[in-house]
């Protein structure tokens, strides 16, 4: 671990204490995991603490810990994973917190400490339903216009629900279920550690 | 009296210079923008969710198709993710290849972006300038990988394939006679090397003549001298990257701040605006050309004098030789279970992030530990830029809104992704 990281893990420890549920430095990153009641006032810190001044939200992404693994895994499902970039102390940090609820999530807008995180709350709340309560324009952005669902949940197919063509017939674009069934070319396996090397198994 | 209403119309997506599929609510007062509104989405193929449901490296041609004008920027950004969760080097001689590409891009993605905002905003004459260097590095691109665009070329641990020793020539057929054929080929006798470094030493001439057509140009200076003024500390807020960050005065470059490959080998300067808007992100970007093409200079030249691998010799993440493969059982093996099962990455979570041509282009990849990602989200430069339309465009003539789409170099394949 390089000094520059040091640093930044134990001013993290520092300024946050027992608000921190775990933080992991691994392969160079920090990851910061807080929970979804602390998530807006520790944004704040991050952004305003004169030893952390992370001016810049690089990334907002939500993640859908579903099927996560063999499927052993325990704990809330949605998370939202913030990257966060410090020009001046040339730093940055994974910021992330799970919504407390699976069945309806919702978690702070950081709307007011980051404008950019504008469109990516957007995002992440079209592709997997997060609430951002006290978002100003809490929209879909990237689906069509009257779509039904959140796609990038893990329980939605890749194929969707829905087809749209053109009728010649009613002399505009109709909306019929799928004709496609999702096709697997190759299938999902996790391996156990050191697999294939030689003198293992 | 007549009752005055703001005017609300559609700009795009089927207006020629949204750049793609941008539609645009603006609601004017008068010639004035009261609000801009882009519903993006047009283009949205769901590039992440498929990601999901493939094999590791099956992903790395989707990543050409994000930013359609800075391929290999993308698959680079891609490339790293992958070898940082695996901790795989990358061969020196790679790096450099890689260097070198990432930096024919940027020149390629400014070169339209220059070339079609000009346009745009009414000189005509500039895109025909810029799209004849353009040809040259696609035929690059060619020569390396076979495809004039989606390259597909870096892959995890180092690139597909050493550097060519001949150029593809050009044919004589109905078009084009024995005479004009002669010509076109004389600056690809020998090999891609020694046609990148012909390229080199003509760029820096065209980069004057495109100055000449527009840096002092009266037009082109009323167009976008004190339009799109960003403040440094909007830029910050609003989440911008690369050209955009830099044209408003922050200097802040990955290439020498966080340095990847071996940008902290190669000399180059990184230039910064003064006043914020699209004039100087223009000026930015024709001396970024510049300093790209000094890059792959030097990138040439030592490439010239070190031979070597190109791609990792682990063969649990890149394949191995044709010739080893069909002499040496392991090495079948490998071979099988790398194209059939493709690579198990160990469980984690990376964030990777290059200087895109149009700024930060990050994939934040999270892994199972199996042979596809579990999660992928790229980052799109262009995304942050274009949220900021709002705020850029409200006060501005409509005719300006034109000439803040171009300055924001948006690219639709990576915005929707």
């Amino acid at each position: 671990m390089s000094a520059k990281l040091e640093k930044l893990s134990s001013l993290l420890t520092e300024i946050f204490g027992d608000k921190v549920i775990s933080l992991v430095v691994d392969r160079g990153e920090v990851t910061l995991e807080v929970a979804a009641a602390d998530y807006l006032a520790v944004a704040q810190t991050l952004r305003d603490h004169a030893d952390l001044r992370f001016e810049q939200l690089i990334d907002l992404s939500g993640v859908d810990y579903a099927t996560y693994g063999d499927g052993s895994r325990e704990g809330l499902r949605f998370a939202v994973a913030v990257h966060l970039l410090s020009v001046s102390h040339n730093w940055r940090l994974r910021l992330k917190a799970f919504a407390a609820e699976d069945q309806f999530p919702v978690l702070d807008s950081v709307f007011p400490v980051w404008p950019s995180a504008n469109w990516f709350e957007r995002e992440a709340f079209d592709l997997y339903g997060i609430m951002f309560s006290g978002h100003p324009d809490l929209r879909r952005i990237l689906t069509d216009y009257g779509f039904v669902g959140h796609p990038f949940r893990k329980d939605f197919p890749i194929s969707g629900y829905v087809e749209m063509r053109y009728d010649p017939e009613a002399g505009r674009v109709v909306y019929q279920p799928v004709s496609i069934e999702p096709r697997e070319n190759t299938p999902r396996i996790v391996r156990e550690e050191k697999y294939g090397d030689v003198g293992h198994g | 009296m007549a009752e005055i209403r703001n005017y609300t119309i559609n700009f795009g997506p089927q207006h020629p210079s949204a750049h793609g599929v941008l539609r645009l609510v603006l609601e004017l007062d008068g010639e004035v923008v009261e609000r801009a509104d882009p519903h993006i989405g047009l283009l949205h193929r769901g590039t992440e969710k498929l990601a999901e449901t493939r094999t590791w490296v099956q992903s790395v041609p989707y990543m050409d198709r994000l930013d359609y004008v800075s391929m290999m920027c993308n698959e680079h950004a891609y490339c790293m993710a992958i070898e940082k969760l695996l901790g795989v080097e990358v061969p020196l001689r790679a790096q450099y290849i890689r260097v070198m590409f990432d930096e024919i891009t940027r020149i390629l993605n400014h070169l339209l972006n220059i070339g079609t905002h000009a346009l745009d905003i009414g000189a005509m004459t500039m895109v025909l300038y810029t799209f004849r260097e353009r040809e040259d590095l696609m035929d690059a691109y060619e020569a390396v990988s076979g495809a004039r665009m989606h390259a597909a070329y870096y892959r995890p641990g180092g690139v597909y394939r050493d550097l060519p020793d001949q150029m593809p020539q050009y044919e004589v057929s109905k078009w084009k006679g024995a005479d004009a054929v002669r010509k076109l080929n004389e600056n690809r006798q020998g090999s891609l090397l020694d046609f990148l470094d012909d390229f080199c030493s003509r760029f820096p001439r065209y980069v004057d003549e495109y100055e000449t057509l527009l840096t002092d140009n009266r037009i082109w200076k009323q167009r976008t001298v004190d339009i799109g003024i960003v403040t440094p500390e909007q830029a910050l807020a609003w989440g911008f990257t690369g050209a955009m960050l830099r044209g408003s005065g922050i200097e802040w470059d990955l290439r020498k701040k966080q340095p990847y490959e071996v940008y902290d080998r190669v000399d180059f300067d990184i230039p910064v605006g003064v006043n914020g808007d699209c004039y100087d992100r223009y000026l930015v970007r024709i001396e970024e050309m510049r300093q790209s093409n000094r890059i792959v200079k030097q990138c040439i030249d030592w490439l010239r004098a070190n031979p070597g691998p190109v791609i990792t010799s682990n063969h649990k993440v890149a394949p191995p030789k044709r010739e080893s493969m069909k002499s040496n059982m392991e090495e079948l093996i490998h071979h099988f279970k790398l194209f059939t099962e493709g690579m198990h990455v160990p469980e984690g979570e990376v964030y990777a992030a290059v200087e895109h041509p149009k700024g930060e282009f990050g994939v934040y990849a999270v892994s199972d530990g199996a042979n596809k990602p579990y999660r992928l989200k790229l980052r799109a430069p262009g995304f942050a830029h274009l949220s900021a339309m709002d705020d850029m465009a409200r006060g501005h003539m409509i005719a300006d809104v034109v000439a803040i789409i171009g300055t924001m170099d948006v690219v639709f394949g990576e915005i929707d992704r």
